[in-house]
C-alpha cells in the first residue's frame, strides 16, 4: 500500500486517533477501578448503603 | 388501576423505562450490556480499518482522501455528542429523570475528545489538499467554538461541587450551545468557506463513489458504536462516584455524631 508523497499526513493522523482514543479508554478504565477501590474502602470501614446493600454491589 | 390496564403492551413500556431510571438497575444493565458493545464496536472498527486501508486513491486527493475516513466520523460525532447531550439537559430542566445529569455529564469528555480529533485530522487534511493547516472561516471557526463549549462545560462541572446544583447550570449552557450545532451543519451553505459542501448525507444522494462510501459509513457505525460503550462506561463510572460520595458524607455524619 503506498501512501504517496503526504505519507506523514495520513499516518499522523491514524496515530494520533488511536492515541486520543486509547488514552479516552484508559481514563474511562482507571477511573472505574479507582471507584470500585473507594468503594471497598468504604464497605470495609463498615458505611452501609440506605438500602443495607455493601457498598461494592453493583445492584 | 384495573387489572387491564396493567397488562397492556404500552405499560408494561412505560415501567421499564421509569426501572431504567434507577441508577441501581442501570448499573445491573451496563454490566451485561457494555462485553457486547465492546466486542461489535472492536469487530467493526477492524473492518472498517481494512476497508479504509484497501479503498482506492482519490483521482484528485490521491492517499490522503484515507484522513476522511477518520476525520469525517469524529466530526459527526462532535456534533452527535452535543445533541445526546441536549436531550439530556431536557430530561434534567423538563422530567427531572434522575440518570439525565449523569448522562450528560460523562458524554462531556468524549464529546471534547471527538472535536479535538476532527480539529487536528482536519487540519492534518488541510495542509495538504489547501495548502494551509487552518483558516479562520465559518466551518472551522465554529468547531473551534464547540470544542471550546465542551471544556467549559467539563470545567463547569469540575467548580461546582455538588452535582446536582452543577446539573441546572450545565443544562442551561448545554441548551444555548445547542444553537451552534445547525450553525456547523450549514456554515459551508451560509458562507463562503474553504470547507467542501456536505457529501454524504444532501438531497438527491450522496456524490462519493460506493468504493468511498462504504468505508466511510462502517466507519462512522463503529464510532458511533464507540461513543454508546464509553458514554455507558462512563455513566457507570459517574454512578459509582455519586455513591462514594454519598456515603463519605453519610460517614463523616457519623462521625460527627
Amino acid at each position: 500500500m503506498s501512501l504517496g508523497p503526504y505519507a506523514s499526513f495520513i499516518v499522523t493522523s491514524y496515530a494520533l486517533v488511536a492515541l486520543v482514543l486509547v488514552l479516552l479508554i484508559a481514563w474511562i478504565v482507571i477511573d472505574y477501578r479507582s471507584q470500585r477501590e473507594r468503594l471497598r474502602q468504604l464497605d470495609a470501614s463498615g458505611v452501609a448503603r440506605r438500602s443495607g446493600r455493601g457498598a461494592t454491589e453493583l445492584t | 388501576m384495573s387489572i387491564a390496564r396493567w397488562a397492556s403492551p404500552d405499560y408494561q413500556d412505560v415501567m421499564s423505562l421509569i426501572d431504567l431510571a434507577n441508577p441501581t438497575k442501570f448499573l445491573a444493565l451496563t454490566a451485561r450490556v457494555l462485553p457486547w458493545l465492546a466486542g461489535v464496536t472492536a469487530i467493526l472498527l477492524a473492518i472498517g480499518l481494512y476497508q479504509s486501508a484497501t479503498a482506492p486513491d482519490d483521482y484528485q486527493q490521491g492517499a490522503t482522501v484515507k484522513i476522511m475516513f477518520i476525520h469525517v466520523p469524529n466530526a459527526w460525532l462532535s456534533m452527535f455528542v452535543w445533541g445526546v447531550m441536549s436531550l439530556a439537559s431536557l430530561g434534567t430542566l423538563v422530567w427531572r429523570h434522575p440518570l439525565a445529569d449523569v448522562a450528560a455529564k460523562a458524554a462531556a469528555p468524549i464529546g471534547a475528545a471527538f472535536t479535538f480529533l476532527a480539529l487536528v485530522t482536519g487540519s492534518l487534511w488541510g495542509r495538504p489538499m489547501w495548502g494551509t493547516y487552518w483558516e479562520w472561516d465559518a466551518r472551522l471557526t465554529s468547531v473551534l467554538i464547540l470544542f471550546l463549549m465542551y471544556l467549559g462545560l467539563m470545567a463547569l462541572w469540575r467548580a461546582v461541587e455538588d452535582p446536582s446544583r452543577a446539573a441546572r447550570a450545565a443544562a442551561v449552557l448545554t441548551l444555548v450551545g445547542a444553537i451552534n450545532i445547525p450553525i456547523i451543519k450549514f456554515s459551508v451553505d451560509w458562507w463562503n468557506t474553504l470547507h467542501q459542501p456536505a457529501s454524504v448525507i444532501r438531497i438527491g444522494g450522496s456524490s462519493l463513489d460506493s468504493a468511498f462510501l462504504v468505508p466511510l459509513l462502517v466507519m462512522a457505525i463503529a464510532f458511533t458504536l464507540l461513543f454508546i460503550t464509553l458514554h455507558l462506561a462512563a455513566m457507570r463510572n459517574e454512578i459509582l462516584r455519586r455513591r462514594v460520595r454519598s456515603l463519605q458524607m453519610m460517614q463523616a455524619q457519623a462521625r460527627a455524631a
